[in-house]
């Protein structure tokens, strides 16, 4: 971070719903990054603005509540406050000026820790409204630091608060409590050692000492608010009242929660459809163009195929992820997210699951990779590791063709018992096998997980305000960013792996193939499948299949599983090409094939009733997913958890086809 | 011995003591202090977690974790008529 042009460091700290980041958006606009903090998964904003030609260089820390961190956030705030490394020039403590009474808790500690600050009373308007009036001269004084009124939503008071930045001193004032800290903590000797302390010692002795401070600091706190600020007795909060007795209803409150959730599937399933067939025909024109401009060869064919087709794979999934953070941004920004954690706590909890893992769970039976992203909202380490683990379970649009296309094998000629359809009976039951197998899954995780993070639901209900569009348009970006550079990389990498297992043979064993085709006229289809057998992916199949032999899977099936690891649906395709059928987009002569197809020795049909089931019961369970994986990774900075899903699904997935084939045969 | 978990929507009450330390620390923190009072708003639908008004905004928790807070109910508190 430490450029050679003399900069400012300001970081920006603050509670939870102090509007920081909107405060942080306005003074930075565009020239932000996101990035993460090292070792944890918690996202790091920064930015600059210049004013008066100094350069100012900005950090929006995580919310927190206190200086003595109670989550892994709120540690990295206190943490990036602290470091040397950062090391932060000025403090811009955020206070929401309509309940000035706790935001002021973290604003004594932080001016304790005498650096150079400057108080902003954020959302003033509100406090306005609410008939609250503050004495800013009367809090400078106490405070010893500069003051500024700032409505960060109308951008009002900001060249005020760059002044205040430029103006920023370290205060007089200590608000710690002195005569505690000499009776149990003699050893530190400023309030900055305290905190840093807590990182690295017997922390016993300093939960006794925050609990006097706290009590302490209160009390002052409750002196400068006699003093600065003039409020009504009864507090105007009539709107959020009113919209709370809707949407914590017994009726209403569920039924707006699942019309919320119906409009998000909606968008992220039918409407998300356009552009992502748009990605994908614009890719595939590129592949096409790209291939007959470049000279024919092995490099050609790792750009079309390796590369091109990894990256339309990668791009393909920006419209479900920007769809999907729009509107977590828009329930989070206006405070109905924590409404709907609160009405469903209950529920998730005995799932070892949180009210906030409805969302992502409901929106993995589109995709599991934006819904792993936005597990983010979940602050409970466990909770939501245990979200990120189990929602890949819940069957994704990309599993729909493979069910399509199995289940049209077992019931061919068979429509219906009376008004039920045999197909729409078996689809609807897959879904529900999806959905059991992840609350089951989430009630063995919550048992097993062990965590040293104490689980609580203390969780301030904000009141209700318009959303943000710059926040969310922010959010949206940042979202989509770390997408594609991050999880992007591995998800490329892994794609140019199966395009070489499935483009290379050993021993030249292509070129013989083609000469073959020449001498005997083959048909390009019949080639094609020829190719993908003598293929590195084609060996792997076959090596395989003394594994997947007792789940009534043969070689072919092997090579589709090796290669659907791209992507589900990928499935079809290589079953396609194997078969000879020709095009994948035209799945009825491939139907005829599979049920046409008879054992070379026993000569009985291969795909029989058990077959299909085992293989349907392989993908609702089975971690065919590069790009959730590497999502995983991404989401938890960590191989384990990735491996942990690999290892756990398709066990769970092996087991469960090898009983039902086994049952059925 | 009254705890916050028992109190009815509209009741108000002053905080007396905590029987949990660390949830205690989590409470003083979140303005949840002893002498201060509070308001039971709206529980949950499904009676789970509660919704209480303290320091001027609204916090909610679950119903054992209120049940590690101390309370006396306000003598004047007649049930105001419930939000919900």
């Amino acid at each position: 971070m430490s450029s050679k042009v003399p900069h400012i460091s300001i970081a920006l700290i603050g509670n939870p719903n102090s509007g920081k980041s909107t405060l942080f958006n306005s003074l930075t606009g565009l020239n932000q990054k996101t990035g993460n903090y090292a070792g944890v998964t918690v996202d790091k904003h920064y930015g600059s603005y210049k004013f008066k030609g100094v350069d100012y260089k900005i950090t929006d820390l995580p919310g927190t509540y206190s200086l003595y961190p109670k989550s892994i956030d709120e540690e990295v705030a206190c943490k990036a406050l602290l470091s040397e490394k950062d090391s932060i020039d000025v403090a811009v403590i955020v206070l929401d000026s309509s309940n000035l009474k706790r935001h002021l808790l973290l604003a004594t500690q932080v001016i304790d820790l005498k650096k150079r600050c400057v108080l902003v009373l954020n959302m003033i308007d509100e406090a306005e409204k609410n008939k609250i009036v503050i004495y800013k001269e009367d809090l400078e004084k106490l405070f010893d630091v500069p003051v500024v009124q700032v409505n960060s939503r109308s951008k009002k008071g900001l060249n005020d608060l760059r002044e205040a930045i430029a103006a920023a001193k370290v205060s007089d004032t200590i608000f710690y409590d002195f005569e505690k800290q000499k009776q149990l903590l003699p050893s530190n000797d400023s309030y900055q050692r305290i905190i840093d302390s807590q990182f690295q010692e017997n922390k016993s002795k300093i939960k006794e000492f925050e609990l006097a401070d706290n009590i302490h600091r209160f009390a002052k706190i409750k002196y400068i608010i006699a003093k600065c600020v003039k409020q009504p007795e009864q507090l105007n909060k009539s709107i959020t009242q009113k919209l709370d007795a809707f949407f914590t209803h017994k009726f209403f409150g569920f039924g707006f929660f699942f019309l919320i959730l119906f409009i998000i599937f909606q968008f992220i399933f039918y409407l998300a459809e356009y552009p992502m067939t748009w990605i994908e025909e614009g890719f595939a024109q590129l592949m096409t163009v790209t291939a007959d401009t470049l000279p024919k060869g092995r490099l050609n064919d790792l750009i079309v195929n390796g590369i091109l087709a990894g990256l339309s794979g990668i791009v393909v999934f920006v419209p479900q992820i920007a769809l999907l953070f729009f509107f977590i941004a828009i329930l989070e920004d206006t405070g109905y997210m924590a409404r709907a954690s609160f009405i469903l706590d209950k529920v998730m909890r005995r799932f070892g699951l949180n009210g906030k893992s409805v969302i992502p769970m409901i929106s993995s039976v589109a995709c599991a990779v934006p819904s792993i992203m936005s597990t983010r909202t979940i602050t409970n380490w466990k909770d939501r590791i245990i979200t990120i683990l189990v929602t890949p379970l819940i069957s994704c649009s990309a599993r729909l063709p493979v069910y399509t296309l199995l289940i049209s094998i077992m019931f061919v000629g068979k429509k219906s018992i009376g008004i039920f359809n045999y197909q729409g009976m078996v689809l609807m039951g897959l879904y529900i096998l999806g959905f059991s197998a992840a609350l089951l899954a989430a009630l063995v995780l919550k048992y097993v997980l062990k965590t040293t993070e104490k689980s609580f639901f203390i969780m301030e209900l904000p009141v209700y305000r318009k959303p943000q569009w710059q926040t969310v348009i922010m959010l949206v970006f940042g979202k989509v960013k770390v997408f594609l550079f991050d999880a992007g990389k591995i998800i490329l990498a892994i794609s140019i792996v199966l395009w070489f297992l499935t483009s290379h043979a050993p021993n030249n064993d292509f070129e013989k193939l083609e000469k073959i085709a020449i001498l005997n006229n083959t048909s390009g289809q019949n080639l094609n499948s020829q190719k993908l057998e003598a293929s590195y992916a084609g060996i792997l199949g076959k090596k395989i299949e003394p594994v997947i032999k007792p789940l009534g899977f043969d070689w072919k099936i092997g090579i589709a599983l090796i290669t659907s690891f791209a992507a589900r649906e990928v499935f079809v395709g290589t079953m396609a090409t194997i078969y000879s059928s020709g095009d994948s987009d035209n799945t009825e002569t491939l139907r005829e094939k599979l049920v046409a197809e008879k054992n070379f020795e026993t000569h009985e049909p291969v795909y029989t009733k058990a077959v299909c089931w085992s293989l349907l019961i392989f993908y609702v369970f089975a971690m065919q997913c590069m790009s959730t994986l590497a999502t995983t990774y991404r989401e938890t900075k960590h191989w384990k958890w990735p491996a942990i899903q690999l290892v756990f699904m398709t066990g769970l997935a092996y087991l469960s086809s090898f009983l039902v084939y086994n049952f059925l045969s | 011995m009254q705890t916050l978990d028992t109190l009815l929507p509209g009741q108000t009450a002053t905080i007396q003591e905590f029987t949990d330390d660390f949830l205690s620390l989590k409470f003083i923190e979140m303005g949840c202090l002893p002498g201060e009072k509070i308001k039971l708003s709206y529980i949950a639908p499904l009676g789970d977690p509660i919704a209480i008004e303290v320091s001027g905004y609204l916090l909610s928790l679950r119903k054992q974790e209120a049940a590690t807070i101390v309370v006396k109910v306000n003598p004047e508190n007649n049930v105001e008529s419930c939000v919900i």
